[in-house]
């Protein structure tokens, strides 16, 4: 491709040859494999100790939220900050029943939220509806429209609990072990 | 502690009903702040207008439907403060012509109760100023809160 083509490109053009051109270099090749192998470490680490959820509250369960992150069990220290918009998030955490009319507005913050991304459902009514089961306006659990990595147990859920949710959900992002390159799963 | 009725409650039972000639009403005192009144379902706006015009009848706390299977029933719960009186409207609705004139040009509190019944039991409430769905989606299809509602049918 000639220069003065690349000059007279839209953007939107110039961003899918810039990824075919790093996804041809860096991505497939060696050099690609070297730099993830030897970032995949310092990636993991750095996903563990920043769990970044969203300030999403639906029910009673957002108020054990709140207790997890202040001053006594204070979730801060594992990493666990509030962001107040999806495009910062990392960990989406729905925290009480969907009502059917919630559900598309949750389904596009999730969809806002950029890659990688972890869904904690917390409490029975995230879990399965719970004592809203079988009612006309509650969806039976959040893991019907969006994937859901870790299910925490209580009504509501402890936060003690909580925040072994939220170290589950460290290991199995160490486990996961995926650098900066690696093919999304998704 | 079951008193007779007051002043105001007897003056409402004698003035009340040569204003609404053709309504069928039925006032009932139960002590001397409660009393119920049934009137049709086509004399609601105008008995409306009255009770907040004539008889100072100036807030409306809530509007209940009830489903007693072979008719709907509207419950309105209207108060007035300055004369120490409640005043609940019973109203029956037919199954079959669900339709009640909305009173929210009177109290303008009506507009979301109405819509919340409409959501509810499926009472189309005729003259309302924003007739749509108030809790459920909009592409709802089904009125939960009426007693042949089945989860099962959804």
């Amino acid at each position: 491709m000639k220069v003065g083509t690349v000059l007279m490109m839209r953007s939107k053009d110039f961003m899918s040859w810039a990824d075919d051109w790093v996804g041809r270099v860096m991505k497939k090749g060696p050099i690609g494999r070297a730099v993830d192998t030897l970032l995949t470490d310092f990636w993991t680490w750095a996903r563990v100790n920043s769990l970044y959820p969203l300030h999403f509250g639906i029910m009673c369960c957002a108020l054990e939220m709140a207790a997890a992150s202040g001053a006594r069990f204070d979730a801060q220290r594992i990493g666990v900050i509030y962001r107040s918009t999806p495009r910062q998030c990392d960990m989406l955490l729905v925290n009480g029943p969907v009502s059917k009319k919630l559900r598309p507005d949750l389904r596009r913050l999730y969809d806002q939220m950029s890659e990688p991304k972890w869904v904690v459902a917390m409490g029975e009514c995230a879990i399965s509806g719970g004592p809203f089961w079988n009612t006309y306006s509650v969806i039976e659990g959040v893991d019907q429209f969006i994937p859901v990595d870790v299910y925490i147990p209580g009504c509501p859920v402890r936060p003690e609990a909580m925040i072994e949710g939220f170290m589950k959900l460290q290991d199995k992002i160490r486990k996961e072990k995926k650098g900066p390159l690696t093919e999304e799963m998704v | 502690m079951a008193a007779g009725p007051s002043a105001f409650q007897s003056r409402l039972a004698k003035e009340l009903p040569p204003l609404l000639d053709n309504a069928q009403l039925d006032f009932k005192a139960k002590d001397d702040f409660l009393a119920t009144l049934t009137c049709d379902k086509g004399n609601v706006l105008k008995l409306g207008k009255i009770l907040s015009e004539k008889f100072g009848f100036e807030h409306l706390s809530l509007i209940t439907t009830v489903d007693r299977i072979e008719r709907f029933e509207l419950v309105y719960q209207i108060t007035s403060y300055q004369n120490h009186c409640m005043l609940e409207v019973r109203v029956a609705v037919p199954k079959d012509d669900a339709k009640v004139p909305s009173v929210t040009p009177v109290w303008g509190g009506a507009n979301w109760h109405e819509r919340e019944a409409y959501d509810m039991m499926g009472i189309v409430f005729e003259g309302h100023p924003d007739p749509r769905r108030i809790l459920l989606p909009q592409d709802y299809k089904y009125f939960p809160l009426r007693k042949d509602f089945k989860m099962d049918g959804e």
